[in-house]
């Protein structure tokens, strides 16, 4: 079947803003797909609030919509563009829920708008727990004996006849929110509660637990002449009970003989036709009895997932462009391998190396979560590693991580076990946490047997036989008396690397690498090519590895190495990735070579055919210096290797490279922002003037400089990105604390505090207006101020928590003057060359710089959207000599793009998304430590009206009648009071806290209702109790005085159980008053980026 | 034994090429055959035990072999024939609740010498320029194994089937049908498949067309096998001789000899077949089915007279498969019954059923 003509313009929805178990695997599929309908000659007509995305790049889409997914906003949409047809299987569940209820709606049928890629009926049947698993028993597949419940009774009824361990799972949830184990009555009952509020058709299944059984996924793709193929098996290293996307995976299955794995494959298509999964690819997970091979299904997900994500690029197979043709008609066979070129789509791919997962997860960031991983996945991105055996992979996966781990244990953090005897480091090993593996690993080391461990984690023999040899390997190293050329090839073939040898033979890194290369001990590089080398591969797609032959074709081109951001992780996110991603593109534009260094799997640089060349391999030294060997080898010219726009991690590792090669500012000058000597003097000279403070190596110094500069002070260490580990601190004691966990545990081993990088004291400007500026620096020294960000949230809420608006909203001409005038300034002496970023703060004002990073910043990709300027190709472009000038009179640059770019015509909020709705145990209240996973923008004609689409983008829906519950800080009552006076003036009843109602009503506001704070008793209701009963629809708590900022958190907490939105500083409270009285009186407007880039002139690439 | 202190060994092709490896499997100094690769992720232990691999050695691109062992069920004959096993990583230990014996042991046991730790990848790609070569491989010195590499004889023009073929006829199964199953070198899942449809007597291949006959066969099964069909003339005239009297159903090398049969030809592909994901469309409805493949030589393309093409392989246009328009006779290159690989193509069995037609309009006879 060709193509089908029938169809000219389709609607595809994106994910969203980036939450766990909804990451970047979905820019990646989603750009893809919009590319491929687009060369297939279709209009794309896109919707998705995520700005950082490459899918919502103007030149993606024919019409790019960032605008909230909502299906009030998809209807105004669809009205305006009429597309023919909605592909919803790229979008993760936000695309496929937001289908459905628009089905429901009647709005698909009204616009006649065709779902394409899976049926609304296939999806329910998948999604809804309920048909699925009749529908399963219906063809014979077993799944776990359970029932459904609408209630807490019925659960509890079920719960009786199936016996414990019960595992609790709503209907229509993502990433198993909402689900979990339960061993007994009282666990089940808490588990049920809230497993009925976090499914939006408010039903569970109560399922028998099947915890310890091994888990797998299959990747399959079907087309519409029913041809099914397997792209990827992959197996779970971490059994049942721990959720896939935070199990460590391996590709293909490992402990699966043919048998029960054709059988295995034979259910997943079965499983794909009775749910009636027309086109497309799909994920279907098993669980299999290890004792007697007996075999359930789990669930299927009608859609491209993470895992297939995973599955593209651990076999070269792309799902999502594959999947993307398929549903406009196209069958498998129709399809060309463009690997192979030789063949079709319509085959297997079989592999020639082992594939390793491992997610990373952000405790350290949310003190409260247990850091227990169980059926709720908690892992905020992943990391991939490719080796010739598992070994291998593993522990390229293991120091990929970036976490101060350079394998498999056999390195200093080892030591961090010591402190457990034997005993407890088993009890350790039974609990699956981040850490598990490692201690596992130890405990081996300590003689305990392979069956020990099976009988207490699960986890498959074979897994834990393999790191036994690992364990074995390390022991001969460190007995042997010199490492020969057979001792080092052994040892990398097990995935050791020269950090690991250097710790277990007592030298260095250096000296390790410098032996082992004159042993002619060097990596080789092998290609991914589905095929296992039975064809000939032409996507010079790579991993390295210790064998007999190098594949590394020859070039004669100019080539830019570019070293990628690494794993997800709050912080550093897809921002970045998008970065690395332009870069490459305008390089090749520019008749470059581009070659691409990264390891995490969900992203657009990790596409085989975003960049010439790609290494999927570990950011550090080591197999960075690997691969700037291999490319020197490769002939032609490597022109340089861009580090500053991967966030934090390739700065780390630009010291560690050929100076001559880094490209753009110099390491020394991105050294100098960041040694805060140097900076101080740096801004003395300028006279810009800063928050006053000191740095600190040790207690007693920082105790001196808070003296000094007087309470309250932020501590932060130096060399951290979102606000790692930085604490706004009131009095001496707080600043011990603070100092002794910075030199301690983890922080230590990231570098908290230590000679080279000291700890920043300065004084906490409180009340402050923060403001972020993004501009580019050619060589020629002309500077370009590319966005003027405004924060919402007051300074002390992390640049990457608060909401801000282009252009700024509030800021004096003579505050906006200085800003750009300490901007370029700063550009001009640190003499840089491509991106800066510098964070002010505006006090009574007066204009402070914080901090500037010369270097992407995490607005980068926002700047761009909201200015239509492509700042992030504009400076990749400066980084290898041309000039702004130039880059006008080629286009890229708009002409009127001088000086300061303007956009006058429409305001953009970007706002943060939060995970605590994953983290119950956590408090919401935003601080100096950033903790977002992802980012919206919202974009109007006014204020007001962006910032209520951003957060209706970010999921907060503000309400349009009901009561506002206020809890104020006593600094807040007098500002609170005008807010309060909004709400009234649009119907809303109040309710408030006692100090807060009494200030309201002495000021001639009606309280409605009395709250009281805990301990007071009697008085009023209760304010959890109001917010569980549904009394309240907005929550407005700030924090009280100066004191720690807990305070309230019981009322923050509630609010998050019951999903009432939460407000907890008064400019946002503030701000989302002003665009609700705004949004009441505007129709709900949508705008293209095309059109409003269009209407300030300027049409990015 | 840990997997990771071995005899270091060589393996050394015709041409005199060399991979590093060690020792594994059954301790032989210097091992020869005609050196494959198969792209299989599971099912070695029904690779290792095909009879097809007679002659050859056959090396495994899939890195990790062993893992879940061995068991009797997953035999394909009673004892393997292949010469040799190259792997890029042997699992000593298996982990699998089915698992009898780990495949060392098993290897050991067979006699069937191994290497491990070998560049597969580098294999695999020089056996795609070179095609299937003569190697020999072991703990010998470099130069022994040159020299008995450069001795080593291929397949072609050899009749192995003689070497894997049984001396008795025997009998598995029940049911008023008759098939009457010549075996090639035939495997046990395939015994298995003709079994669930009626009663099969698998006969020794050299058995003549008057006796197969005497057993008045409903249906007659030419099976799969190592080797040059080229080089088995014998077969090849009994086949011709049945050709018309008997509905006939023939897979891999009983797919060549058919062709011989009735007139065609056959030829060597550079580096065969051997995967268990090769795409096989069927023309007669377009359907793709994935395919486990196993052979090095396939019929001459428009060399049948008489003949329909009905499969062909979307990699490389090979012919996958063709029925006779003069008798009751079809065959298909690659194996339906799978074992190792998938499943998709087993409605060929039931197309043999169907072809015989119902027990009743055969009791004629
Ligand atoms: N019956 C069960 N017993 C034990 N663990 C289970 C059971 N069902 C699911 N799980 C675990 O919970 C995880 C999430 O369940 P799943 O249905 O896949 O939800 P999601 O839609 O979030 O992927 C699975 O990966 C598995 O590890
Ligand atoms: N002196 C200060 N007074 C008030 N807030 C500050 C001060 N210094 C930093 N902050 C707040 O801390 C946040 C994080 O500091 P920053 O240096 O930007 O860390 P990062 O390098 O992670 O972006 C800033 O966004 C700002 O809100
Ligand atoms: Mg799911
Ligand atoms: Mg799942």
């Amino acid at each position: 079947m060709p193509r089908r003509d029938d169809l000219k313009t389709i609607l595809v929805i994106g994910s969203g803003p980036i939450v766990i178990g909804q990451a970047c695997e979905f820019d990646y599929s989603g750009t893809q797909a919009c590319r491929v309908l687009r060369e297939e000659g279709y209009r794309v007509v896109l919707a998705n609030s995520n700005p950082a995305t490459i899918m919502t790049d103007p030149a993606t889409a024919d019409q790019t919509y960032v605008e909230p997914l909502d299906t009030d906003v998809l209807t105004a949409i669809i009205e305006k563009e009429r597309p023919d047809a909605l592909l919803p299987t790229l979008g993760g569940q936000t695309a496929l829920n937001l289908t459905m209820e628009l089905v429901e709606l009647g709005v698909l049928e009204r616009y006649g708008v065709e779902v394409i890629g899976a049926r609304p009926d296939a999806i329910s049947t998948a999604e809804d727990r309920d048909r699925f698993k009749a529908a399963m028993e219906e063809i014979g597949l077993e799944v776990p004996q359970s029932g459904f419940a609408h209630s807490l009774s019925e659960a509890e009824e079920i719960a009786q006849e199936i016996g414990y361990p019960i595992m609790v799972r709503p209907s229509f949830i993502l990433g198993g929110k909402g689900t979990g184990i339960a061993q007994d009555a009282e666990h089940f009952t808490q588990l049920a509660v809230e497993g009925l509020a976090a499914s939006p058709v408010g039903q569970i299944l109560v399922e028998k637990s099947i915890a310890g059984w091994k888990e797998y996924e299959l990747e399959v793709m079907r087309d519409a002449a029913d041809n099914c193929v397997v792209v990827c098996s992959i197996e779970n290293f971490d059994p049942m009970g721990v959720h896939t996307g935070d199990s460590i995976t391996v590709a293909p299955a490992q402990t699966l003989s043919d048998v029960e794995y054709q059988a295995m494959r034979d259910d997943a298509f079965a499983c794909l036709r009775r749910v009636g999964v027309e086109t497309g690819g799909s994920n279907v997970q098993f669980a299999v009895d290890p004792a007697t091979g007996r075999r359930v299904i789990i669930e299927m997900n009608p859609r491209v997932s993470r895992s297939s994500a995973l599955a593209s690029k651990a076999t070269g197979f792309p799902i999502a462009k594959i999947a993307a043709r398929l549903a406009v008609g196209y069958l498998l066979d129709e399809i060309p391998n463009d690997i192979t070129r030789a063949t079709p789509a319509s085959f297997e791919p079989t592999i020639d190396y082992v594939v390793t997962k491992i997610p990373r997860w952000a405790f350290e960031k949310l003190p409260g979560a247990d850091g227990v991983l169980g059926t709720r996945m908690q892992s905020v991105g992943e990391v991939m590693a490719i080796g010739r055996t598992f070994c291998e992979s593993l522990q390229k996966a293991l120091r990929s991580l970036e976490q101060g781990r350079a394998g498999l244990n056999a390195d200093p953090s080892e030591t961090d076990l010591d402190a457990y005897d034997d005993d407890a480091l088993l009890d350790k090993v039974a609990v699956a946490t981040p850490d598990r593996i490692f201690e596992l690993e130890a405990a081996l080391r300590r003689g305990t047997s392979v069956e020990v461990i099976v009988q207490r984690t699960g986890i498959d023999p074979w897994f834990i036989r393999q790191v036994e040899r690992i364990t074995a390997e390390r022991a001969r190293i460190e007995a042997a008396p010199t490492l020969d050329k057979a001792g080092y090839l052994k040892a990398k073939r097990l995935g050791f690397s020269d950090a690991q040898l250097a710790y277990l033979r007592g030298s260095t890194e250096a000296e390790v690498r410098a032996d082992r290369l004159r042993l002619g001990v060097r990596a080789t590089f092998k290609t991914v090519d589905t095929c296992a080398a039975e064809f000939e591969a032409f996507t010079p797609y790579h991993y390295a590895t210790y064998e007999e032959e190098d594949e590394i074709r020859p070039s004669e081109r100019d080539r830019v190495i570019i070293l990628g951001s690494g794993p997800n992780r709050i912080g550093q996110g897809i921002e970045f990735d998008y970065c690395c991603v332009h870069a490459s593109m305008t390089l090749r534009d520019a008749g470059y070579e581009t070659v691409m260094i990264n390891c995490n799997p969900e992203t657009v640089s990790t596409d085989y055919d975003t960049s010439d060349r790609l290494y999927f391999e570990p950011l550090t030294s080591e197999d960075v210096a690997n691969v700037l060997d291999a490319e020197m080898a490769a002939g032609g010219r490597v022109v340089g290797i861009i580090v500053s726009l991967g966030g934090q991690t390739p700065l780390k590792l630009a010291g560690t490279l050929p100076p001559e090669l880094v490209l753009g500012t110099s390491p020394a000058s991105i050294d100098l922002a960041e040694d805060r000597e140097r900076w101080n003097a740096l801004c003395e000279t300028l006279g810009i003037p800063q928050p006053p403070g000191g740095t600190a190596t040790t207690t007693a110094e920082a105790l001196s400089i808070a003296g000094r500069v007087g309470y309250p002070v932020l501590l932060r260490p130096s060399y951290v990105l979102g606000g790692r580990a930085m604490e706004i601190v009131y009095d001496d004691e707080a600043v011990r604390r603070v100092m002794h966990t910075l030199s301690t545990g983890v922080l230590a081993r990231e570098g908290g505090v230590t000679a080279e990088r000291p700890v920043l004291v300065d004084r906490f400007l409180e009340d402050a207006v923060e403001v972020d500026v993004d501009a580019v620096r050619d060589s020629a020294g002309e500077i370009l101020i590319a966005g003027i960000m405004e924060h919402v949230e007051e300074a002390g809420v992390h640049s990457g928590d608060s909401a801000c608006a282009l252009p700024p909203q509030s800021l004096s001409t003579e505050v906006l003057a200085a800003l750009e005038l300490h901007t370029r300034a700063l550009a001009e002496h640190l003499n840089v060359c491509g991106l800066i970023n510098v964070q002010f703060a505006v006090k009574d004002g007066q204009v402070y710089v914080l901090e500037a990073n010369p270097r992407a910043s995490r607005t980068v990709p926002f700047v761009a959207k909201a200015t239509g300027v492509p700042l992030a190709m504009v400076a990749s472009r400066v980084m290898v000599g041309q000039t702004l000038v130039e880059l006008r009179a080629e286009g890229l640059l708009p002409p009127d793009a001088v000086g300061h770019v303007q956009t006058l015509d429409h305001v953009s909020v970007k706002e943060a998304v939060l995970p605590f709705d994953r983290f119950p145990g956590v408090d919401t209240l935003l601080g100096p430590e950033m903790r977002s996973t992802g980012e919206v923008m919202g974009v109007d004609v006014t204020f007001g009206l962006a910032f209520a689409k951003s957060q209706m983008a970010a999921g907060t829906r503000l309400p349009d009648s009901g009561t506002v519950f206020m809890s104020l800080a006593d600094r807040d009552k007098p500002a609170g009071l005008e807010v309060a006076r909004t709400f009234v003036s649009l119907g809303f009843a109040m309710a408030a806290t006692l100090g807060t109602a009494g200030y309201l009503r002495a000021n001639g506001i009606t309280v409605d209702t009395l709250v009281a704070k805990v301990g007071e008793e009697g008085v009023a209701s209760d304010a959890v109790d109001l917010i569980a009963q549904g009394k309240v629809q907005l929550v407005i708590n700030t924090p009280r005085g100066l004191g720690p900022r807990a305070d309230g958190q019981h009322i923050r907490m509630a609010s998050i159980t019951y999903h009432v939105p939460c407000l907890t500083t008064l400019a946002a409270a503030r701000a989302a008053a002003g665009g609700m009285a705004e949004s009441r009186a505007h129709p709900l407007v949508v705008r293209s980026l095309q059109e409003l880039h269009a209407a300030v002139g300027h049409t990015a690439p | 034994m840990s997997t990771d202190d071995r005899q270091p060994a060589l393996l050394v092709t015709a041409d005199g090429t060399v991979f590093a490896g060690e020792a594994a499997g059954a301790p032989i100094p210097i091992a020869t055959g005609e050196l494959v690769f198969n792209t299989a992720m599971s099912g070695y232990q029904e690779v290792i035990s095909d009879p097809s691999y007679a002659g050859q050695v056959v090396a495994f691109t899939s890195t990790h072999i062993g893992n879940y062992g061995t068991n009797a069920d997953d035999d394909e004959a009673t004892a393997p024939h292949c010469l040799g096993v190259v792997v890029r990583d042997l699992t000593v230990t298996p982990s699998n609740w089915r698992s009898a014996e780990g495949v060392e042991a098993f290897l050991v046991r067979h006699g069937i010498p191994a290497l491990t730790g070998v560049d597969t990848r580098r294999l695999t790609r020089y056996l795609r320029q070179a095609g299937a070569v003569p190697c020999a491989f072991g703990t010998a010195p470099e130069a022994e194994l040159r020299a008995a590499a450069a001795a080593a004889i291929g397949t072609d023009g050899l009749d192995l089937v003689s070497g894997v073929t049984r001396s008795a006829s025997a009998t598995y199964g029940d049911g008023p049908l008759r098939i009457v199953a010549f075996d090639f070198g035939v495997k046990s899942t395939m015994i298995r498949q003709l079994a669930a449809l009626g009663t099969v007597t698998v006969v020794p291949a050299r058995t003549s067309a008057s006796d197969v006959l005497a057993l008045e066969p409903d249906g007659v099964f030419l099976s799969n096998g190592p080797g040059d069909p080229a080089a088995l003339p014998g077969p090849t005239g009994t086949i011709a001789d049945l050709i018309g009297s008997v509905p006939i159903f023939g897979i891999c090398l009983g797919h060549q000899l058919l062709a011989t049969a009735l007139g065609g030809s056959t030829f060597k592909l550079p580096f065969g077949h051997h995967g268990a994901n090769h795409p096989v469309q069927r023309l007669s409805t377009g359907v793709v089915e994935i395919t486990s493949q196993n052979h090095n030589y396939a019929v001459t393309p428009d060399s049948i007279p008489d003949a329909e093409i009905t499969h062909r392989n979307l990699n490389d246009g090979v012919i996958e498969g063709f029925r006779s328009l003069k008798a009751a006779a079809f065959s298909v290159q690659y194996h339906p019954e799978a074992a190792p690989g998938p499943h998709d193509a087993r409605y060929l069995f039931d197309e043999f059923r169907n072809l015989i037609g119902p027990p009743a309009a055969t009791g004629s006879r």
